[in-house]
């Protein structure tokens, strides 16, 4: 069967898809957290403030077991309440701020990277790109300037920064898994 | 400086890639499609990198459960205290992968104009009334089947400013989640017969004709509930290698 065509999120998404705390994927009191930040820019070096990320990733141990209870609502009025900060549900959604700017407060992941999938306003079909840490083949295939698009930047201990650039000199290694 | 674009450049634009393309078939849009505005700074000039890894871990998705989802979520006419204005539909459709295999228990999220083609958002500012009983956002999870409802009010067409005198036919955006995280779909659903499809840069971005079709749902009478709402049908076929790389959908 031929599938159904991609279209764009945006650009009013903005009331929709958020959901509170969407970026926090681990509990404070877990020891060893990240925190992984970044803009998202278009060609013009612009930073994109109507993009929307998801995250995908294992857990300390390597399993991508994803856990319900990203989405719970208050039993009273309905309003959305998010995860509930117990399980690693391994799934983050996080749009950017209107500086183009997002957060992700996680685990380091078992299996040595963080999947990204992106979209905005603009975009027709979402992009994957992956935040590596750390030695991995797939990253040695790739020509430097290239690879460098993939490995976030140790900002102090557990801060990374990591931008993604969706054109332009600086533009991120987009996956396709064919 | 140069002149706004009209709804004649725009048109000419949407043609001569239609004619470039030849008619050659195409699931998804290009994401540098020039007559959406938005596009053009937007879409990577670098080919995609190829990674075919059978341990990926986009070949897993995240897993939603029924704590996730409120009865009230699927039914948008119910989530305020008074009745929203607008002609009530049912929606109703199955989400399936590429093997005609049903995606089971998996987060289906829809998101809309009210009736007057208003969005609940601070930035749509264009002059039609807000509806003080409809915020526009649904949530369920597929049954066995892999089906889908909502209950929700028929969106009017709104003005954007791509151009000058642009308007979106009427459309219910979709977000669905697969068994993978490549399967993950973002996409719109459109009525049938909108006298707007031709001029729209975003549905034509499909530049398939056969494509576009199967963003528009159909209407069914079956699926009507007497004295209540008028029935839409539309099925979701989801992407992605998962679909042949995968045992059967959760």
């Amino acid at each position: 069967m031929n599938p159904t065509p991609s279209q764009t999120v945006g650009p009013f998404y903005g009331f929709a898809l958020p959901i509170p705390r969407g970026g926090d994927l681990a509990p404070p009191s877990d020891g060893g957290g990240i925190t992984v930040h970044g803009y998202v820019y278009d060609g013009a070096g612009e930073p994109v403030p109507d993009a929307l990320l998801e995250f995908w990733q294992a857990d300390l141990s390597g399993s991508l077991r994803g856990a319900p209870g990203t989405l719970r609502r208050d039993p009273v009025s309905g309003t959305l309440l998010g995860r509930h900060g117990v399980d690693f549900t391994g799934f983050g959604r996080v749009p950017t701020d209107g500086d183009g700017r997002w957060t992700l407060r996680t685990l380091p992941p078992g299996t040595g990277y963080i999947s990204v999938c992106v979209f905005a306003r603009g975009l027709l079909h979402h992009l994957y790109t992956r935040i590596y840490f750390g030695q991995d083949a797939f990253l040695d295939s790739l020509p430097p300037e290239r690879r460098r698009t993939l490995v976030p930047v140790e900002e102090r201990e557990g801060v990374y920064r990591f931008d993604i650039h969706l054109q332009g000199e600086k533009e991120t290694v987009f996956l396709d898994f064919g | 400086m140069t002149s706004p674009l009209t709804q004649a450049d725009i048109d000419r634009e949407i043609a001569e890639v239609h004619t470039a393309r030849g008619g050659a078939a195409a699931d998804h849009p290009d994401r540098d499609f020039a007559p959406y505005r938005s596009s053009v700074l937007r879409h990577p000039k670098q080919p995609l990198v190829a990674l075919k890894d059978p341990e990926a871990a986009e070949l897993t998705g995240p897993v939603f459960g029924v704590a996730d989802v409120s009865p009230f979520d699927s039914d948008l006419t119910r989530q305020h205290l008074g009745e929203p204005l607008g002609e009530r539909i049912t929606v109703q459709g199955r989400v399936l992968d590429r093997d005609g295999r049903p995606v089971r228990g998996q987060l289906v999220e829809i998101w809309q104009a009210n009736a007057s083609g208003r969005y609940l958002h601070q930035r749509d500012d264009h002059p039609a009334p807000l509806d003080p009983n409809f915020t526009g956002v649904g949530r369920c999870l597929t049954d066995e089947e892999g089906r889908y409802t909502f209950t929700t009010i028929k969106p009017g067409a709104y003005p954007w400013r791509n151009h000058v005198n642009a308007w979106r036919p009427a459309h219910i955006h979709f977000s669905v989640f697969g068994t993978a995280f490549t399967q993950r779909l973002v996409t719109q659903m459109y009525f049938p017969n909108d006298p707007l499809f031709p001029y729209d840069p975003v549905l034509n971005s499909v530049t398939d004709e056969r494509a576009r079709q199967r963003l528009v749902c159909a209407y069914d009478h079956g699926l009507s509930v007497p004295e209540w709402t008028l029935g839409y049908r539309w099925d979701i076929v989801l992407d992605g290698p998962a679909a042949t790389w995968m045992e059967e959908g959760r």
